[in-house]
């Protein structure tokens, strides 16, 4: 690349909210039920159907707009989207255009001096399309309904975003918070978060935006990632070439790791938004935002900084560990029988997130309680166990939920520290170590290491490393 | 002549007292009228539709219910028939398009509901103008219906098919729709109490979609009485339509007898003007001095975005059309091209062939003026002219009960004069357009014949919310008048 | 005026209508003459008029968030034109 290009994304982000039935029907939501039998005239767009607005999605969305905040609009409208698509029933989708429920917010990311608010447009209600299964029968795609009419808001940003990696922590932070608010299950693989992706470019220094293509299909943080970054050399590289970029939808193809053009040009997307007769303006007075307001939760942006303040858990730490509401929970939980944030941050965010990772278990299922943990941490601090050994206790607690005493006792991987037991190996590890012995004592210093494993696997691992440290130099030296 | 046959000629109250009194039975007033359709419906097609076995079972269970002592009222066991535009569970709606040819809903609307709460007996489907695009019933895909009065002329539309049913005796009343002007025109053509009430009175639930903000369903009826028993049976909060209005429903019986004395009515100026036939003209001026006779005080008035009305309407519905009938896309229901190539091929062919030239061209023009660069100028601006008229009819009714107009600028008109000008077929609404914009009730009701003997209708409008004023209006006039009585000789 | 070609050949694609050479011809008049009787409206003068979208003045209904039962499937797909698999079949869509 000749010249320095920078990369400008604004993104749309899909959630559909938690609601129990759907947004203009009486159908569940319920994820994973065998095709369209989860419809009705209303979903499926049958004559005559008319639509009924479900009242919790008013509520989700006003408790996002506040969470991100937003101006809750006191009318707002519901519009139609006229396109024709097999999975749009109706031929055009319920949405708000002109005058959507909540405006002008913003979402935080990056940490410290880092950080930097990011402007969120809009959200807006709207229905989700049904799903479109392909590969069933020859030549066909087949529909299935079910999905159709779920409630979903549209959460749309500026384009403040400058790298895939911001638009990344956006994306993150977003689902964090939606998770919080107990709107939307953060559920990706199952299509409940949904993100698209408006990329342009722009040799750095210039102001104006260039045209921009707007990219669908990023269903995980790693697409979404991918995507921007190719999308956003792809377009560089046309513009070096001396070749337009051209506004477009295209589609996120995982598989061949590319972006590839989506709609076809002579149909220009010309979708005649217009006020949907069916549905009368949404109006909703500022006593109901008030009490939407009362029920939300600390949002983990706030509990970050009060972990970081209050508790002392490290900046970074203290964003995974709010990220996540049951892992915040159960943080606070431990902090009750365990007060040095720091340390309890660490092994969060270290064993912890890894155990729970890899086993793919759920702090629900955790055998051991928060007081196991403490005791655990408190073994480490007392010097009775070494930080490894600590991690062998903790793996075994997760296997069978024994208490780590119990464990260390059993397993004997309580530290020796008792200065006559380690001298007692050391002389045996010199002794039969003559010409290494010689080597440190003429300078070359650095044997020590050697000294120290040959002592560490004489105790089985258990002796303190730094009793074991300071018994060996005494003897060298002396 | 049987006892069933004469109460067919005659009124739901009529046939509901018969029914009372042990005269006859549902199932037989039924087997009468079932019977009168296949006899005279050939000439008039004014059925799409003829559900015998559903009515006689219908008509059995009314009768058992009366036999237990449990009769729902003065509906239960009477005859009726509806217009196929509302859903009927199990039984085919097609709205008088090849697009629906012989889909089965699997839902019923709200208002057939009712009526079936009621008791009334469903004989079938009636024929329309294809999703009641139309003021002639011409544009019906399964063929027009012909006015009983005159069998080369149109009965009006776009309930065509319900006026003729009811004005030949077919059935004692219908349900038909009324967008712009579709229950009023037909019944002013065919000699019928028609009643469009206030917009959001009675539900649109299940009721195929044509313009949804003006769409309204009402009686098709031979006297005042039986509009007035006919709605008060199908008016009413729906909590399925969010355009419901959730007022209570007076007992429109209740005040209908109370005359015109005292009452303001307005006579507005824009609804007589050139090209109002003169014998239109003359026969609702004698009716405003019936009303003055009659102790009600006249007074001119204007509602001065009249001219604009017709235009505003044939922007504001079409847009809502060609987004409401955008389902209509082969995919789940209906009709699919067997010749489509791929997925764009299948919408535009299954549309182009399932679809008639008078849906198409709506579509195509509300598709116009909504789309990119012409919705400020035509679909915004319309709506706010929308407002006008809605504004003027506010101040008249600060000052008057009700207004006295023409239903229709003529009487019947003849099959094909106006099918190759669409504009001019566009006119025929003027007058009931008006009211249709600004959701308020409108009523036609006969008020006298041509020297031909074609059927004259004068319009009454009203309030919102106010169809009881309307209906003790037509009432005080009905009284007074022989026309309802007459009846086709088809 | 009459409508160009041009412009109901992009609404008739807009609206998924094939039309005919011929229909092309008979619309474009038509409509053409429509959208004359329209241009009256252009002798308003309708700043700061309100448009009007419903003809109804109420705030919009709302209902509770709970699951009604869905009809079964035979009854809301039985007229669909082509099925496979519990689900309705279209030509296949290409991405
Ligand atoms: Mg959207
Ligand atoms: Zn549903």
């Amino acid at each position: 690349m000749q010249r320095s290009w920078e990369t400008i994304i604004g993104l749309e982000v899909h959630a559909q909210l938690a609601t129990k039935a759907k947004v203009w029907c009486g159908c569940s939501t319920e994820f994973g039920a065998p095709p369209n039998t989860q419809t009705c005239p209303v979903c499926l767009g049958l004559p005559g159907a008319l639509p009924v607005l479900n009242a919790q999605v008013v509520d989700f969305a006003i408790k996002a707009g506040l969470a991100l905040g937003c101006r809750v609009n006191e009318k707002s409208v519901f519009a139609r989207k006229n396109y024709f698509y097999p999975d749009l029933p109706k031929g055009y989708q319920i949405s708000q255009y002109d005058l959507p429920l909540c405006e002008w917010g913003t979402i935080e990311i990056g940490t410290g001096d880092e950080m930097r608010a990011v402007r969120v447009r809009r959200i807006h209600i709207e229905e989700d399309a049904a799903k479109n299964l392909h590969g069933v029968g020859e030549g066909v795609s087949v529909i299935d309904y079910n999905r159709g009419g779920t409630p979903l808001i549209e959460i749309v940003s500026e384009p403040d975003l400058r790298s895939s990696a911001e638009a990344m922590e956006y994306f993150k932070s977003l689902r964090s918070i939606l998770i919080y608010l107990g709107i939307n299950d953060g559920n990706m693989e199952e299509g409940s978060l949904r993100c698209d992706a408006n990329v342009s470019v722009r040799p750095r220094g210039e102001t104006d935006l260039r045209t921009r293509a707007e990219l669908k299909n990023l269903n995980s943080f790693k697409f979404l990632k991918d995507a921007i970054d190719y999308e956003a050399a792809r377009q560089a590289s046309a513009y070096e070439h001396g070749e337009a970029v051209v506004q477009e939808t295209r589609l996120w193809d995982s598989a061949k790791g590319e972006t590839r053009s989506l709609r076809t040009k002579e149909e220009a997307n010309d979708y005649r938004y217009f006020p949907d007769p069916d549905l009368l303006p949404l109006e909703v007075p500022e006593a109901r935002v008030a009490k939407v307001r009362e029920t939300l939760p600390e949002l983990p942006r706030a509990k970050a900084k009060r972990y970081a303040q209050e508790k002392g858990v490290a900046a970074a730490d203290a964003v995974i560990i709010a990220g996540d509401p049951a892992f915040a929970a159960y943080f606070e939980r431990c902090l009750e029988a365990y007060r040095d944030g720091k340390r309890l941050g660490k092994w969060f965010v270290g064993e912890l997130a890894r155990v729970l990772n890899e086993k793919v278990t759920s702090l629900a299922t955790l055998k051991f309680s928060p007081a196991d943990l403490a005791a655990l941490l408190k073994l480490v601090d007392a010097g009775t166990i070494s930080n490894s050994a600590a991690k062998d206790v903790f793996a075994e607690m997760v296997e069978t939920g024994e208490e780590p005493r119990k464990i260390v006792e059993r397993k004997g991987l309580a530290q020796v520290s008792d200065a006559s037991a380690v001298e007692a190996a050391v002389d045996q590890v010199l002794a039969a170590n003559p010409s290494e012995v010689e080597k440190y004592r003429a300078g070359k210093k650095n044997v020590i290491g050697f000294f120290v494993g040959q002592v560490m696997r004489a105790m089985k691992g258990r002796g303190n490393p730094g009793v074991v440290n300071d018994v060996l130099r005494r003897k060298l030296e002396g | 002549m049987s006892i069933e046959t004469e109460l067919l000629a005659g009124t739901i109250e009529g046939a509901a007292a018969a029914l009372a009194g042990g005269a006859t039975t549902s199932a037989k007033l039924t087997q009468a009228a079932l019977e009168r359709v296949a006899a005279v419906d050939p000439k008039l097609h004014a059925f799409l539709t003829i559900d015998e076995a559903g009515a006689r079972g219908q008509a059995q269970a009314s009768d058992a219910r009366r036999a237990a002592g449990q009769s729902l009222g003065v509906l239960d066991g009477i005859p009726i028939a509806l217009k196929d535009i509302f859903c009927t569970k199990g039984l085919a709606t097609t709205c008088a398009s090849k697009i629906l040819e012989g889909w089965v809903p699997p839902y019923d609307a709200t208002a057939w509901a009712k009526l079936e709460g009621a008791g009334a007996v469903n004989l079938g489907k009636l024929n329309m103008d294809e999703f009641a695009m139309g003021s002639s019933n011409e544009n019906s895909a399964f063929g027009p219906v012909r006015n009983p009065w005159d069998l080369t002329r149109a009965p009006g539309g776009s309930s065509g098919g319900s006026a003729a049913a009811v004005s030949a005796r077919l059935a004692f009343g219908a349900l038909g729709t009324d967008t712009g002007g579709s229950i009023r025109q037909p019944a002013a053509l065919t000699g019928l109490v028609g009643l469009k009430p206030t917009y959001g009175r009675v539900s649109r639930y299940g009721v195929i979609a044509f313009a949804s903000s003006l769409d309204q369903v009402g009686p098709l009826a031979r006297t005042v009485r039986d509009a007035a028993i006919l709605l008060r049976a199908i008016a009413g909060h729906d909590p399925a339509d969010s355009t419901s209005i959730p007022a209570p429903v007076p007992d429109y019986l209740a005040d209908l007898e109370a005359g015109a004395k005292g009452l303001k009515l307005g006579v507005p100026r824009e609804y007589f003007v050139e090209g109002v036939d003169p014998e239109v003209e003359r026969a609702v001026r004698a009716a405003i001095e019936v009303y003055r006779s009659l102790g009600a005080q006249i007074r001119e008035v204007s509602l001065p975005h009249t001219e604009f009305a017709t235009a505003t309407y044939y922007l504001v519905a079409p847009a809502e059309a060609s987004s409401n009938l955008a389902r209509y896309d082969g995919v789940r229901f209906g009709y699919r091209s067997p010749r489509a190539k791929g997925l764009l091929d299948m919408y535009r062919k299954t549309r182009a062939e399932g679809f008639g030239d008078e849906v198409k061209r709506r579509i195509m023009l509300g598709t116009y003026a909504l789309s990119a660069g012409y919705y400020d100028a035509y679909y915004l601006r319309a709506q706010r002219v929308r407002t006008l008229i809605q504004r003027d009819f506010e101040a008249v009714f600060r000052e008057v009960d009700a207004l006295v107009t023409p239903t229709s600028p003529t009487a019947a008109f003849r099959l094909g004069e106006k099918i190759d000008d669409p504009l001019q077929m566009y006119l025929a609404d003027v007058f009931t357009i008006p009211a249709s914009l600004a959701g308020l009730p409108g009523m036609s009701l006969p008020c006298g014949f041509t020297a031909s003997g074609l059927p004259i209708g004068m319009q009454l409008l009203g309030r919102v919310l106010d169809e009881a004023m309307l209906l003790r209006l037509a009432r005080a006039y009905e009284r007074e008048t022989p026309w309802h009585a007459r009846a086709p000789a088809v | 005026m009459s409508l160009s070609k041009d412009e109901v050949r992009h609404v008739a694609l807009l609206a998924r209508l094939e039309l005919s050479p011929d229909e092309e011809e008979k619309f474009s008049r038509q409509l053409g003459q429509i959208l004359d009787y329209m241009e009256r409206l252009k002798t308003l003068d309708v700043t700061g008029v309100e448009p009007m979208a419903h003809a109804v003045r109420l705030r919009g209904p709302e209902r509770p968030d709970e699951v009604r039962e869905s009809l079964p499937r035979e009854e809301v797909l039985g007229g669909a034109p082509a099925r496979v698999a519990g689900g309705v079949a279209v030509p296949k869509i290409i991405e």
